[in-house]
């Protein structure tokens, strides 16, 4: 017997259906991901990467294969694998730290007493530069603030994978590129075993310990994965000079453009 | 305080003489934000107040006018106010009976409307959230709803008293069968309309059933919600000083109608305004209330 991957992702097929058509999305996604390694998912808009991504949430039933985490099937969602969304998706109603409290009330509700929750609620808080914004509501604060605070509610669950859908994507370069050095600082320091989504192939290579790089639609699988062996902590200076650097992204830029690339409707 | 109030007195002092010469701008500065804030201020107030009582008076005026002929039918304002002096000036008399002062009159009113409209409220928001969860109670019901909420509250009156026999509980149906439709509908589309991210969080976290209906699906529909509240209040005053025309006792329709059989017009006229002036203000609550637990969240 082999051991158990951390997360395995088995034959994993979906198709929607909408009355009498039915569409394939995805057919046989296999793919293993070990404790503590950061993944990136990376491939043509709308060629399922969302849709995989929800299935390992438990957002979505898939109509083939299971995903396994810790030889366990994922059926429902769960705080084990928070969502760090593409669009923030704070409750506006709430504050920075109401947001983050309402999941942290609800995770360890019962085996941590109420000041432990607001040490934790401030901890990752701090763990996102925000513990200074706490008061302030999602829209009295910037994207990349939103989107940290959306970090720290996802992280504040302790999940077993963090699942990130273009956490990064709505943000212009400069806040992007902060925010991914904060996720590099906080993945050193926690270990986190992270999935991410980006179409960013520079996102990709930089933060990925291993990129995957999906097939176009529909039907869409894993075409090649692609693993990353640049020494830790990367600092994003450093590497533009670097040839490995330049490999990967060379290798991944190909696969996406010039064996993937999307016929015709390709410019958007 | 004081400070606005002295900078108010030096604005009114100033505006008079504007084109009074450039050497007096020269040491004016130091003085001017103060001063320059005060006089927003005041154009503010002046260009939401002016309007309306500019065309008030107007409108007084034109009635003088045409009811001041001594065929007239209507008394004109002035006769209003000497013939209903009584009735103006002493809000709080009490000689038994249908026979009180307007405060009595008009609390008797908002006192049935406290009730119906809160059953209201209760109840349509419970049915909205139930209705909003699915699409085929939506669609199922929609219909329905847009057909009985046409229903003018009047013609609920016969079938309430037949329901009830008795003058009070029927009032307080037709309140609450009136004002219901609109807080149901506004609140089952403010539910469908929760952004299916806010779902999504509460799924991953976990959330029971019960902590989604009160830490998502509330606040996330309460500008809906208050958008159905305030159309409903406005019907539920409607509703209750047609009802009481026809149910009698103390209560400022009943007051309009016994006017009427002893041809006291000015009182009516007084009381219309009463009437309006209240609904106004229901309106006006339910906004302030709404915009205050919405915590300035707005219907996107
Ligand atoms: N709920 C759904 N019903 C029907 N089709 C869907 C649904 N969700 C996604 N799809 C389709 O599945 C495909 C993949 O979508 P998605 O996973 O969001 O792509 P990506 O995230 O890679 O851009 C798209 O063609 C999309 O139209
Ligand atoms: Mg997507």
């Amino acid at each position: 017997m082999t051991t158990q991957p951390y997360l395995k992702f088995e034959q994993i097929g979906m198709s929607f259906r909408r009355g009498q058509m039915a569409s394939e999305v995805l057919r046989d996604v296999n793919l293993r991901i070990e404790r503590g390694e950061f993944v990136s998912l990376i491939g043509h808009s709308g060629c399922g990467k969302s849709t995989l991504l929800n299935i390992l949430g438990g957002l979505l039933k898939s109509t083939n294969g299971e995903v396994f985490l810790e030889g366990k099937v994922v059926d429902d969602p769960g705080p084990d694998r928070a969502i760090v969304f593409q669009n923030h998706s704070l409750l506006p109603w709430l504050t920075v730290y109401g947001n983050i409290a309402i999941a942290v009330d609800k995770v360890f509700g019962s085996s941590k007493n109420k000041a432990e929750r607001h040490d934790w609620v401030m901890h990752n808080l701090e763990l996102v530069q925000m513990a200074q914004a706490k008061d302030k509501r999602p829209h009295e604060v910037s994207g990349g603030m939103k989107q940290r605070v959306g970090i720290a509610r996802a992280l504040a669950m302790q999940p077993k994978v963090l699942l990130m859908d273009e956490p990064f994507g709505a943000l212009d370069a400069l806040t992007r590129a902060h925010l991914q050095d904060s996720v590099m600082e906080i993945h050193a320091r926690l270990g986190n075993t992270v999935m991410m989504i980006t179409h960013d192939v520079d996102e990709a290579v930089l933060l990925s310990d291993r990129v995957v790089m999906m097939t176009n639609g529909p039907a869409a699988t894993i075409g090649e994965i692609l693993p990353i062996d640049l020494a830790r902590p990367r600092r994003r200076l450093e590497l533009a000079t670097d040839p490995e650097y330049a490999r990967c992204r060379a290798a991944v830029l190909e696969f996406l453009y010039a064996r993937h690339r999307v016929p015709a409707r390709a410019a958007a | 305080m004081a400070a606005t109030a002295r900078a108010a007195a030096s604005v009114a002092v100033a505006t008079p003489v504007p084109e009074s010469s450039a050497e007096i701008v020269a040491f004016r500065p130091p003085v001017r934000p103060a001063m320059e804030r005060a006089l927003e201020v005041a154009r503010h107030v002046a260009s939401v107040v002016l309007p309306p009582l500019i065309v008030l008076s107007i409108t007084l005026f034109v009635w003088q006018l045409l009811c001041s002929e001594p065929g007239a039918r209507l008394p004109p304002p002035t006769k209003v106010v000497s013939d209903a002096w009584d009735f103006i000036a002493n809000p709080f008399y009490d000689n038994g009976g249908v026979d009180k002062g307007a405060f009595w009159q008009i609390s008797q009113s908002l006192g049935r409307v406290a009730i119906g409209f809160t059953l209201a409220a209760v109840v349509g928001i419970a049915l909205g959230v139930l209705v909003g969860q699915s699409t085929w109670a939506m669609r199922g019901l929609d219909p329905i709803f847009q057909v009985l909420r046409t229903v003018p509250p009047l013609a609920w009156l016969p079938l309430s008293l037949a329901g009830f026999r008795h003058a009070d509980p029927s009032a307080l149906f037709v309140i609450f069968i009136t004002s219901i439709w609109p807080i149901i509908i506004n609140t089952s589309v403010g539910v469908r309309n929760i952004p299916q991210d806010y779902r999504n969080v509460a799924a991953v976290i976990r959330l029971s059933w019960w902590e989604v209906f009160y830490k998502i699906t509330l606040p996330a529909t309460v500008p809906y919600i208050f958008t159905g509240l305030r159309i409903g209040v406005g019907l539920s005053w409607l509703a209750i000083v047609a009802a009481e025309m026809l149910i009698g006792g103390v209560g400022i329709g009943f007051f309009i109608w016994d006017a009427w059989n002893s041809s006291r017009i000015s009182d009516i006229i007084v009381a219309l305004v009463y009437i309006g002036i209240v609904g106004f203000l229901l309106d006006k609550l339910i906004a302030v209330v709404g915009h205050f637990v919405s915590h300035g969240v707005s219907a996107q």
